[in-house]
């Protein structure tokens, strides 16, 4: 026999993003075997980013044999769909926007009575309507466990009922990296491949492989109004009120979602290696900084994935 | 270091909350907004510490009902190393989430109450994690505060449980005393117990070395994804894609498709970093062999001088995990063991196991909930398989319900480490 003489570095563990990378791919090479017609939600934010990374890792050199699918609010931050364009365009994969403002104005959707019109949660039914009309079974999504205690709970694989429902008290057992993706017509499942990742590990991830990321996650100059003691973005969708005062400010995005209902936090940081300094120094949490969406009740989450948020 | 997965288990009220709210909050994994809701919450709990066990709170009901109901994944880190914690509640009927959280750990933290010591909860637990394949424990003697910090509380019950720990041929066993409420020995080492002369839990979980593994083990590269690009410049290409489930994968290396039995050499090794002489096990890898045959999902790449079982029937230790069906002899299900599936039937019911007792009862007729028993099994087609003790990869599976979908059990082919240990009632 004729082994070789084992690189001890090579035997040796993997690092730990290495082990999360390798996990993730796992996660979407399983789906991409096991399903006819997945899709991944690609909405040009940072999580999504590196998970669309992920997935051209996971399959190459074949060219992703499945679409991406952008659920648009039609309140987007003008650098973020300019970069999803343009990364859709570079890697050649087909991408199919499912617009929340042609929802509306066709009356599938009410208008949102949400505070500062945010259409946050108005994607649900449109995304549940795209999956439907495509038939997808099963749908990545780029959601973390350690972003909000309900997440913290779901399975990589997330089943959904007919109605695009979840049910945590009826969650399937999931054991080993053995995912159980059988399903009904009608039903599909959500896949999180970043489950086990963390905010700080996703820009660790980004520096190291180079990730493009749109403009406003870096420090920038942006004109802000300071409401509920976050700093919102004035633009056209967000004016500011009568007795709140704009401000030109240093800021940058820890998310991106809705232009009404995402803030900036004050930051100097221009580089990757700025905000992964800042991420590390950080004492308030991703949703809690940036998601006015989140802090309308102790289960906001939940009862939005209990409806088929993602 | 590497990564380190951790599963924990309790008993209601032994403080398990409370020693995860205080690895969370004294490793400064706790956020300032989720530390001020819970500053809030405990007054109006009208508590008179800050209520610890409020950080790992999750859904509506588990609040309202003040319980856990499901596994939860936390993670905190230090500047060493990153942790994956699988929170798992301690009540009888959850066997089910502790064989799921114990199912991906390296390290199983089990946590005892000084004033009741080492009660059935603790060995059906310590069982859970070495059914489960783990081979290192970290027994946190909790609650030493209310003992007086009492080395002659803490020692008697490091003895009963090591004794029983050892039975189950856990290796490393390391048993710690401590007040998660005070803090004591958690992050910080305590000054109320100088009798206790070793690190305190976040120390000794930073430093904890993982044995290596890979580099004496067979490969296994179960077969997940034929990549055929339909682009011209790779006309003739095909890539194997797979994570390896043991042992190293190397350019060069003589190796043999199974269930198929042909034989070939690896000529390309591709992983998420670039092409590469070789990866070690869990690298997720694309790799290419010099003969152009027929290999699909299913299929296993293994070196040709150390080969699994190829086989339709095995025996298997499992657990049944579902709540509206009950295991019964003949009963057909479908196996899902590495990337194949197949249809199997329980041939054979052997016994259940008490894993409280570790004994055997014979001429049972169904497993229930939370119930783990001793099964044969014969399958559709054939599964390239080792023994659970061998590679927790190979030797795993699951069992899904053909009516409902539902995951019904997890499976472990061959006998428990501890098998010796059964006694037949």
């Amino acid at each position: 026999m004729n082994l070789p003489a084992v690189d001890e570095t090579a035997a040796q563990e993997l690092s730990q993003l290495r082990a999360l990378e390798s996990e993730s791919i796992h996660i979407i090479r399983e789906v991409a075997a096991e399903f006819d017609r997945p899709c991944l939600l690609f909405s040009g934010g940072k999580d999504s980013a590196v998970m669309l990374h992920l997935a051209v890792k996971a399959l190459r050199p074949a060219i992703l044999p499945f679409p991406v699918v952008h659920i648009d609010t039609g309140h987007n931050f003008p650098e973020v769909t300019e970069f999803r364009d343009r990364t859709v365009k570079r890697l050649g994969v087909e991408l199919i926007v499912a617009s929340v403002e042609d929802a509306i104005r066709e009356g599938q959707v009410p208008p949102s009575t949400a505070p500062g019109n945010s259409r946050n949660r108005l994607q649900t039914p449109v995304l549940l309507e795209t999956i439907r009309k495509n038939k997808f079974g099963a749908v990545f999504g780029g959601a973390r466990r350690d972003e909000e205690r309900a997440r913290a709970k779901e399975r990589v694989y997330s089943f959904r009922d007919e109605f695009g429902q979840w049910d945590p008290k009826n969650q399937r057992p999931e054991v080993w990296n053995l995912y159980n993706g059988f399903i009904s017509p009608g039903q599909h499942i959500r896949v999180f491949p970043l489950s086990n990742w963390t905010e700080l590990d996703i820009w660790r991830y980004m520096a190291d492989q180079k990730i493009e990321l749109p403009s406003i996650y870096f420090a920038h100059e942006r004109e802000v109004v300071e409401r509920d003691g976050m700093l919102m973005a004035v633009s056209p969708l967000l004016q500011p009120e009568p007795r709140e005062t704009v401000s030109k400010q240093s800021v940058r995005f820890r998310t991106v979602g809705d232009m009404t209902s995402t803030a900036a936090v004050p930051s100097m940081a221009s580089t990757l290696e700025e905000v992964i300094a800042e991420v590390a120094a950080t004492r308030i949490s991703e949703r809690g900084a940036s998601r006015a969406d989140d802090r309308t009740s102790e289960a906001a989450m939940e009862d939005r994935k209990r409806e088929g948020y993602f | 270091m590497k990564l380190l997965r951790i599963a924990t288990a309790g008993s209601v009220d032994d403080g398990k909350s409370t020693l995860i709210g205080r690895l969370l909050f004294d490793s400064k994994s706790v956020s300032d907004d989720v530390l001020c809701a819970a500053q809030v919450t405990s007054r109006r709990q009208s508590s008179e510490y800050l209520n610890l066990a409020l950080f790992t709170d999750g859904l509506r009901a588990e609040r309202e009902q003040g319980i856990t109901i499901d596994v939860a994944y936390r993670y905190f880190g230090t500047p060493k190393r990153k942790f994956i914690l699988a929170d798992t509640p301690g009540h009888v009927q959850y066997t089910r989430n502790m064989v799921t959280g114990a199912s991906t750990a390296d390290v199983a933290l089990i946590i005892i109450d000084a004033r009741n010591g080492v009660v059935e909860q603790s060995r059906r637990h310590a069982v859970i994690a070495s059914l489960l394949g783990i081979r290192h424990v970290v027994v946190c003697v909790n609650k030493m505060d209310l003992v007086e910090y009492s080395h002659a509380v803490f020692a008697p019950i490091r003895d009963e449980f090591e004794g029983f720990l050892n039975k189950l041929k856990i290796d490393n066993a390391h048993f710690i005393p401590m007040s998660a409420l005070h803090g004591d020995n958690v992050v910080e080492s305590s000054t109320k117990m100088p009798w206790y002369q070793d690190r305190p839990l976040l120390h000794y979980l930073e430093e904890f070395q993982l044995p290596a593994e890979a580099a004496d083990q067979p490969l296994r590269l179960p077969v997940q994804y034929v990549i055929r690009p339909l682009r011209n410049e790779y006309h003739d290409y095909r890539g194997y894609a797979g994570a390896v489930a043991g042992g190293v994968v190397y350019v060069g290396q003589e190796v043999t498709i199974l269930p198929s039995g042909l034989t070939t050499r690896v000529t390309g090794v591709e992983t998420p970093d670039g092409e590469v002489d070789q990866a070690p096990k869990p690298t997720s890898v694309t790799v290419r062999v010099a003969d152009d045959f027929d290999i699909s999902r299913g299929d296993m790449i293994i070196s040709t001088d150390d080969a699994p079982r190829t086989t339709q029937t095995f025996d298997a230790t499992i657990c049944w995990m579902s709540d509206k069906t009950v295991l019964h002899q003949d009963h057909m299900l479908r196996i899902k063991h590495t990337t194949r599936t197949a249809k199997a039937m329980i041939t054979d019911l052997k016994c259940l196991i008490d894993i409280a007792s570790l004994e055997a009862q014979t001429g049972v007729d169904s497993l229930k909930l939370n119930e783990i028993g001793r099964v044969s099994i014969r399958t559709s087609t054939p599964l390239v398989c080792d023994d659970y003790t061998q590679n927790r990869v190979t030797g795993s599976f699951i069992l899904v319900d053909e009516a409902t979908n539902d995951t019904v059990a997890a499976g472990m082919i061959g006998s428990p480490r501890f098998g010796d240990f059964i006694s037949v009632t």
